[in-house]
């Protein structure tokens, strides 16, 4: 990263937690955007509160279709698991087809409303990218490299931790990366079903005709997704210099 | 040491290894030799059971494979194969204390074994101790690959196609070390090539493997001087078997008192070399030094002798 972009994104982060902390501050800003007499800056829920809880909402469901991905992945590359990687293949890519909406529509009637079918939603949406990553990573080694490790001994199971997962360790990182952000931007659409996140402000918004609103939810979230991503970017980065393919 | 019995390996309906019988004396280097596809590197491979036979047995030490699980028999051998092999993500150090770790050594027996082998291999361990792969060159991956293999002192290396992959000076070295060390540690060593001059140089005794049989199998001098088939005749090649076979021996045997003109060479030369020297310099005698002391003279008619079929 280049030191002006790395300036950018630090500004980007300081301009958010300023709004963040202190959204009245920025009123003036977001004015000529409300109609009317109408608050500028929306103030039903705190916005901190509403990033806090969509942020957890996508590292919940993140970490859970990240480890579910993964091990499927790694049941589909282990000689006995070949039967069910069609299988594993098919339900990531449903998953992936699958409309968000759709799936809330769905999960309501079951668990009502609240986080939880947001939850499923983004679980689902989320195992595509982590699950072809992973397969790739670990089916892309060098074969002299696995011939070497059963050679001196090691067995299937020290092979899969001590060598295949940390080699494969970037390609996992670049799909939960991808999983995260694609998350982040559809946890917004949870606040239909009654989900507290920032996709509050947004549908508030459009029932009112209050562009401010919609202008704040969206913001909000863009900055999120491009700070995650950076901090993604440079966890793959590290990823990559500690195996060994680093300049 | 090692004792194949009636060993064959079938894939399919293609037999890749046929009923091989083979001795491996301990202590001692086979090399084995044979086109690509004539079923060596599977012959080798059944040895640590990363190939299983489909028939026949293997003995190590008299104990038959079978009897050990796999993964704790492979840590009692050595295995280095072309292309090195090492973990990428693991610094040289880590790399060469895979075994012992898998073992369960204890930290400080583990440093002192991976410097040892370091310095064994003419590396400085404090300065590649914390390295990585990437950051070597062919050679020194080669000769960690090795160190890798020699890690927790098996008594039996196996070696497929090791220095494969170097170019010819760094070849000889790697060569020159494996003989050094493995006359050092008394190892037995198993190696695969398909390089004739290779397997003669290296090998105490010589297997030559076609299409998946033992065609032959016998000491570098007695190959050379009655190949078995045309196959092995052909693997031997080029119809200079005196120089193949001068190339064998050394001229330590063959000094006798007197004096010779010229800058003496050192006790050690092959033969070949020596007789090359010798007509080079159009000198009849050389004299032999060890160590800048003078040992006497080798004449030409003595080194020429050396290259008659046995």
């Amino acid at each position: 990263m280049s030191r002006a972009t790395r300036l950018a994104k630090l500004a980007l982060l300081a301009l958010l937690s300023a709004f963040l902390l202190t959204p009245q501050s920025f009123a003036d800003l977001f004015r000529p955007f409300a109609p009317g007499d109408t608050p500028p800056i929306y103030t039903q829920t705190p916005l901190l509160t509403l990033t806090i809880n969509q942020l957890l909402l996508v590292a919940a469901a993140t970490v859970a279709a990240s480890a579910l991905a993964v091990g499927f992945a790694v049941a589909a590359t282990r000689p006995a698991g070949r039967d069910i990687l069609p299988f594993a293949r098919a339900l990531a890519n449903l998953g992936q087809t699958f409309p968000p909406v759709a799936v809330l529509a769905l999960a309501v009637p079951i668990f009502g409303f609240g986080s939880v079918p947001t939850l499923i939603a983004l679980v689902l949406y989320g195992l595509l990218p982590v699950f072809e990553t992973t397969l790739t990573g670990l089916s892309g080694l060098d074969p002299a490299l696995m011939e070497a490790a059963r050679g001196m001994g090691l067995t299937e199971r020290q092979r899969l931790i001590q060598v295949e997962l940390p080699l494969a360790l970037p390609m996992i990182l670049s799909g939960i990366r991808l999983t995260a952000v694609i998350g982040l931007a559809t946890a917004t659409i949870g606040s239909t079903v009654a989900a507290s996140t920032l996709g509050e402000v947004i549908i508030s918004g459009l029932l009112t005709g209050n562009t401010a609103y919609v202008l704040q939810g969206g913001l909000v979230v863009s900055a999120l997704a491009i700070l995650i991503d950076t901090a993604f970017h440079a966890l793959e980065r590290a990823a990559t210099q500690r195996s060994g393919f680093g300049s | 040491m090692i004792a194949l019995t009636g060993v064959s390996r079938v894939f399919g309906a293609r037999a890749v290894v046929s009923n091989v019988s083979l001795k491996v004396e301990a202590g001692t280097i086979l090399t084995i030799v044979g086109t690509s596809g004539s079923g060596k590197t599977t012959l080798l491979r059944m040895i640590n059971r990363l190939v299983e036979p489909s028939a026949g047995t293997v003995r190590i030490a008299g104990r038959d494979i079978r009897d050990v699980p796999p993964h704790i028999l492979r840590r009692g051998i050595g295995y280095a194969i072309q292309g090195h092999g090492l973990f990428p993500h693991r610094t040289v150090a880590e790399n060469i204390a895979v075994v012992p770790r898998l073992l369960g050594w204890d930290r400080r027996r583990i440093a002192a074994r991976v410097d040892a082998l370091l310095a064994l291999f003419h590396l400085d361990p404090g300065a590649y101790r914390d390295r990585f792969p990437a950051a070597l060159s062919g050679g020194e991956q080669q000769r960690i690959g090795v160190a890798r293999a020699l890690a927790a002192e098996p008594p039996v290396l196996l070696m497929d196609e090791p220095f494969g992959a170097l170019d010819p000076i760094i070849r000889g070295q790697a060569q020159a070390d494996l003989l050094a060390i493995q006359r050092r540690t008394g190892t037995t060593v198993v190696l695969v090539t398909h390089d004739m001059d290779e397997a003669l140089h290296l090998g105490d005794r010589i297997a030559v493997m076609d299409r998946g049989r033992l065609v032959q199998e016998a000491a570098p001098a007695a190959l050379i001087g009655a190949p078995a088939t045309d196959f092995v005749r052909a693997l031997l090649g080029r119809g200079d078997r005196a120089f193949q076979l001068m190339a064998l021996s050394v001229v330590d045997d063959l000094v006798e008192p007197g004096p010779a003109p010229g800058e003496p060479i050192p006790a050690g030369t092959s033969v070949r070399a020596a007789l090359a020297e010798s007509l080079w310099s159009q000198r009849p005698a050389l004299p032999v030094s060890r160590d800048g002391v003078l040992l006497g003279r080798v004449t030409r008619t003595a080194l020429e002798a050396q290259g008659a079929r046995p």
